[in-house]
């Protein structure tokens, strides 16, 4: 999240789409019941009418799949009706710039694209610099090639009837929600927006989200009490997960991981350090160096030296071009050339899309490792449905691992807060936490590397590996020292202005990624949790201060959050360029004399109206300013509206590009697809119900299993007279990739819509039911039916749009 | 000073996560039992013996045509003048020092009188055990100044106890902000309810609440009347044969007489 939690409490209007808060995010809903008691507006746009609608002003239901039709439409009304905060708009965007004259978007299509490789190059998707380097600018806005006039232009096919027709959103409701949430254009109102995976479980989710910044941008809503994008992450650490990176493209931090092409640490900084010749952006990422080269000091301590690039070439790589997505993997597994698997906390025969090629996958393994706390779908996979354990090699550990309160650690929250929890309770028998089986596997690996050599055996020699507490068990409290950094020598640094000198010494916990060098001085196993410790080496995410000066629900001195206990991020922007609160009501942030005061300011630099010190407030990016027009993105600058990989349509409507042109599709035989297939005629998403925990492992309690049994399938009431079913009937859901027996749940929460003229039904199934357990289940992962092809950014798996058959069994 | 409690259920908060379901589960150590998905979120489908709270979820279409989702968390509505406790032969079932009824289940000898008193159809009977149950209100954990395991598990505050007068006061003004159909339900019935709802809709469009309860009948006449008048009928004639034993001495048998026609020795 942009903001956090407690802040949603702030909101005068709330826009929850893409999320299921009241039923995934239970606690969450208080602060949003908050809002709602200060008199906002909470409106839920959802192709279901869920436990969240019903304390919702009011539910837009909208077909699955079409959610940047329906932003898009909210993008041309806000321009058309002036509802954009001009100053903001002006000075803190990238709205002033003039894009490039070879730059085009045509049918669907922006300008790069190679058809064959299926993407795109990017060199036309530019801004103009001047002779300086500094971007070109018309504070005017009324230059034809300026970015706002050419998002104007982009958005200009997204009418009212246009998206109504695609999403299956009546215009009246269009026109409801897209003026109230522009009403909070004006400077003392602020909108926000709650997602999670009703936006990124699709081909197009990173663009989804895209289109929401664009929006908030628009109004101001950015670095403001009450407003951002607030991700409403999965589970209690997916933040943790992702911060420390777990995922395979990065490095802790969100740092890049290297590929096997950038093979020097100089190749690595200069491809990844952000330049500006700008003085007013403060370019933070300018000190990226020096992040990279404290984390190398935290991998191998005092074996990464000057002279052998810090270790760098010890660090693993990816191959050029290749990804490693857990689709990837499975497609990787499917083909026989994955030999080992570690399935950590992970039930991928029922949470990873088309199950029939995930367990067939799994039957190629050599070996798989299971840490959990239960045996699941995935460690019996040789024992499933349909599987013969005979013709199954693989050699198959279940490690008990402890349950979260049974283990001491860190967990970060959405909102950035990262909480310190202590032991509660004894894990039960064998079972250990994952850091000590991990420590104890490492151990084994070095010792056997020790005794027998092997390929590569510095990295893993030469690794700092000293984790262990006075009684030899496994140490979270040091493993946390050590991703906060501390100084690698004894390090006196002078002001000659002042003449002030700063005293640190060798071993000293350091107390912000302001004090990280590039030299080796300093050591960081993660540069965004630098402070979570002070220099005195107080463990701040253990603080449980319950103080809140300001009365914006900040709490600073509850926990830490990253960067800096910083709060709510591009903070700088809730004031106007001479630093006064753009509304005095909620003063995040105001320049009081020569300082910043309230939240923990973005920097401490002078607002942008002093001419030689101020900044930009977007410090993250290279020239200070929030992206309206944002070419990171791998299938273009402006988010567009394509049609699910699998939809009931066979044109798009806003253009000749049916789907997301940069989508990767894997060539197995188990990837299929039915694109506006009478024999699969029914939209389908999936979700977590309440009650359960993910891929289910929660079907092992009885009072959880109690109160959500067995597996089923929402269908409106339209759709199950149309089938002749009743409601809690068996039937059978199909698509071209597997099908599924559960119970048919009628309701009226569901309609059908009308989209380009013909009555579309949806469907929806939870996600957390497998064959495993209760031991007498017929019903299987939903996940038969749902394919392997997700969003080409972040490979998130199009879970929420499919279709699918219903009928008896 | 009244120590009186109520527990107040603002229905305009729920989002039916059913947190107080489970808590009151795990508080009271009660076992599960095996459901089926009938069709609906709701399970169990009613309150058993084993399930002391339900959240139950019921798909309306208002006046408008609207489609509304309620949900109402059913349970013991620790009623002042209740009927289970007037019932209850053995007084396991009693009143305590803060309004609830709680159960003493060693006394309960399953005469299932409670069950017929009752005009929110709360206790359930467990033929295994031959006794019925229901919610006590977490009255162990009142006696700690401690909110009932429900009311402690709520995330969004629509759970909340506090002293009578307090909560009532809560519960008029919540309904006022509120407008439209929404209703306080409890205070105007068996003497006032222990447990309050704030109903965003009117009484009648909820399943399974009564608009207008009231103990029944039968139960009424026999414990107000007949009962009472049995037992001084019956007092009466117990003290009155006394009365005459003490003044006329036993009844001894009449003397033989006897008339013409046979001799009777």
């Amino acid at each position: 999240m942009t903001n956090h939690y407690i802040d949603l409490k702030n909101s005068d209007c709330i826009l929850i789409m893409g999320s299921n808060a009241a039923e995934n995010h239970p606690i969450a809903f208080k602060w949003i019941l908050r809002a709602k008691d200060r008199g906002a507006k909470i409106i839920h746009v959802d192709p279901r009418y869920t436990r969240t609608s019903a304390r919702c002003d009011y539910h837009v239901p909208l077909r699955s799949g079409t959610d940047i039709a329906f932003l898009g439409g909210m993008i041309k009304y806000i321009i058309d009706n002036n509802l954009i905060q001009d100053e903001y708009v002006k000075y803190y965007t990238n709205a002033s710039q003039i894009i490039s004259p070879n730059y085009d978007f045509q049918d669907g299509l922006f300008t790069g694209f190679d058809a064959e490789k299926r993407s795109y190059n990017k060199k036309t998707w530019t801004t103009e610099k001047d002779e300086k380097g500094i971007p070109v600018r018309d504070y005017t806005l009324e230059n034809p090639r300026c970015v706002y006039q050419m998002l104007k232009k982009h958005y200009e096919r997204y009418t009212v009837e246009k998206v109504s027709s695609i999403t299956g959103v009546s215009k009246e409701n269009l026109l409801k929600v897209y003026k109230e949430y522009g009403a909070t254009g004006a400077p003392n109102k602020a909108g926000t927006e709650c997602y999670a995976l009703g936006w990124t479980h699709h081909t197009t989710g990173s663009q989804i989200i895209r289109a929401m910044s664009i929006i908030q941008l628009l109004l101001g809503n950015m670095g403001v009490c009450g407003g951002g994008i607030n991700a409403l992450r999965g589970e209690p650490n997916v933040q943790g997960s992702t911060d420390h990176a777990i995922l395979y493209n990065i490095l802790p931090g969100y740092l890049k991981m290297p590929t096997g092409s950038i093979d020097t640490l100089a190749k690595y900084n200069e491809k990844y350090t952000s330049k500006s010749t700008d003085p007013q952006s403060a370019n933070w990422y300018q000190n990226y160096p020096k992040y990279t080269v404290s984390f190398l000091k935290a991998m191998w301590g005092d074996e990464a030296t000057p002279e052998n690039d810090f270790g760098y070439s010890w660090l693993p790589k990816m191959d050029d071009g290749k990804h490693h997505s857990i689709m990837h993997t499975i497609d990787a597994m499917y083909a026989g050339k994955i030999k080992g698997f570690f399935a950590y906390g992970s039930n991928i025969a029922v949470s990873s899309p088309n199950s029939n090629k995930v367990r067939k996958g799994l039957q190629k393994l050599q070996w798989m490792v299971n840490v959990n706390l239960f045996d699941n779908e995935t460690a019996s996979f040789w024992k499933g449905p349909g599987v013969d354990p005979k013709t199954v090699d693989t050699e198959v550990f279940l490690l008990p691992a402890s349950a979260s309160m049974e283990k001491a650690g860190s967990q970060s929250n959405s909102g950035r807060w990262v909480q310190w929890r202590y032991r509660a309770a004894n894990p039960p028998g064998e079972a250990m936490s994952d850091g000590t089986i991990t420590m104890l596997i490492m151990d084994a690996i070095r010792a056997l590397y020790r005794e027998e050599g092997g390929a590569c055996w510095e990295p893993i020699l030469n690794l700092k590996w000293d984790y262990r507490n006075s009684l030899g068990r496994f140490d979270p409290l040091k493993v946390a020292k050590q991703i906060n950094g501390h100084y690698t020598k004894d390090l006196v640094i002078e002001d000659k202005v002042t003449g002030s000198k700063e005293v640190n010494k060798k071993g000293e916990t350091v107390p912000s990624f302001a004090k990280l060098l590039a030299d080796g001085s300093t050591s960081c196993g993660n540069w965004l949790m630098a402070g979570s410790f002070d220099q005195k080496g107080e463990n701040k995410m253990a603080k449980r201060g319950k103080e809140d000066p300001t009365g914006l629900g900040l709490y600073p001195d509850w926990g830490f959050a990253w960067p800096l206990n910083r709060r709510i991020i591009y903070n700088r922007a809730s004031c106007d360029p001479q630093g006064k609160p753009y509304n005095p009501k909620m003063k995040l942030l105001e320049w009081v004399g020569d300082r910043w005061v309230g939240d923990v300011a973005d920097g401490p630099w002078p607002p942008l109206a002093d001419k030689e010190k101020g900044k930009f407030p977007f410090i993250m990016k290279a020239d200070g300013v929030g992206a309206l027009f944002g070419p990171g993105m791998v299938e273009g600058p402006f988010p567009e509206h394509y049609e699910p990989m699998e939809g009931p349509l066979t044109k798009n409507p806003l253009s000749g590009q049916l789907l997301n042109p940069a989508v990767k599709v894997f060539k197995s035989d188990l990837d299929t697809f039915a694109n506006a297939d009478q024999k699969y005629p029914y939209v389908c998403t999936t979700y977590s119900a309440t009650e359960h925990w993910c891929s289910g492992f929660t079907r092992w309690q009885p009072w959880l299993l109690e109160a959500m049994p067995e597996a089923y399938v929402e269908i409106s009431d339209k759709l199950a007279e149309k089938l002749g079913l009743k409601n809690g009937e068996r039937v059978k859901v199909a698509s071209i990739r597997g099908q599924v027996t559960c119970v048919a749940m009628v309701t009226k929460r569901l309609k059908p819509f009308e989209v380009e003229g013909k009555v579309i039904h949806q469907v929806g199934m939870p996600c957390n039911y497998g064959w495993f357990n209760p031991v007498e289940t017929a019903d299987d992962s939903v996940n038969h039916l749902t394919p392997a092809v997700g969003c080409p950014n972040t490979f998130c798996p199009e879970y929420k749009a499919f279709m699918v058959n219903v009928s008896k069994v | 000073m009244s120590q009186e409690l109520i527990k107040l259920i603002d229905l305009s908060r729920c989002t039916a996560c059913r947190g107080c379901q489970i808590a009151c589960k795990q508080w009271n150590e009660l076992p599960a039992s095996r459901t089926k998905n009938t069709g609906s979120y709701q399970n169990p489908p009613d309150l058993q013996w084993n399930t002391w709270t339900l959240i139950r979820f019921q798909e309306h279409v208002d006046r408008s045509g609207s489609v509304k989702w309620l949900f109402r968390k059913d349970g013991c509505m620790h009623c002042t003048d209740a009927g289970c406790a007037k019932v209850c032969p053995t007084e396991a079932l009693y009143h305590t020092e803060f309004g609830n009824v709680s159960l003493n289940v060693d006394k309960c000898i399953g005469c299932k009188a409670c069950m017929y008193a009752c005009p929110f159809g709360v206790p359930k009977f467990n033929a295994a055990t031959n006794k019925i149950y229901k919610c006590d209100l977490c009255y162990t954990r009142l006696q700690g100044n401690q909110p009932p395991a429900c009311v402690l598990s709520c995330p969004t505050g629509a759970l909340q106890i506090g002293p009578k007068d307090t909560m009532l006061n809560k519960a008029y003004k919540r309904v006022k902000e509120l407008g439209g159909d929404a209703n306080v339900y409890g205070d105007k019935f068996v003497d006032g309810t222990h447990v309050v709802y704030v109903l965003p809709e009117k009484a009648e469009v909820y399943d399974n609440l009564p608009k207008d309860p009231k103990i029944p009948l039968q139960i009424i006449v026999w414990k107000e009347f007949l009962k009472p008048a049995g037992l001084m009928v019956a007092g009466a004639v117990v003290a009155g044969a006394f009365l005459h034993y003490i003044t006329h001495g036993p009844k001894m048998p009449e003397e033989e007489t006897t008339s013409e026609g046979g001799t009777t020795s």
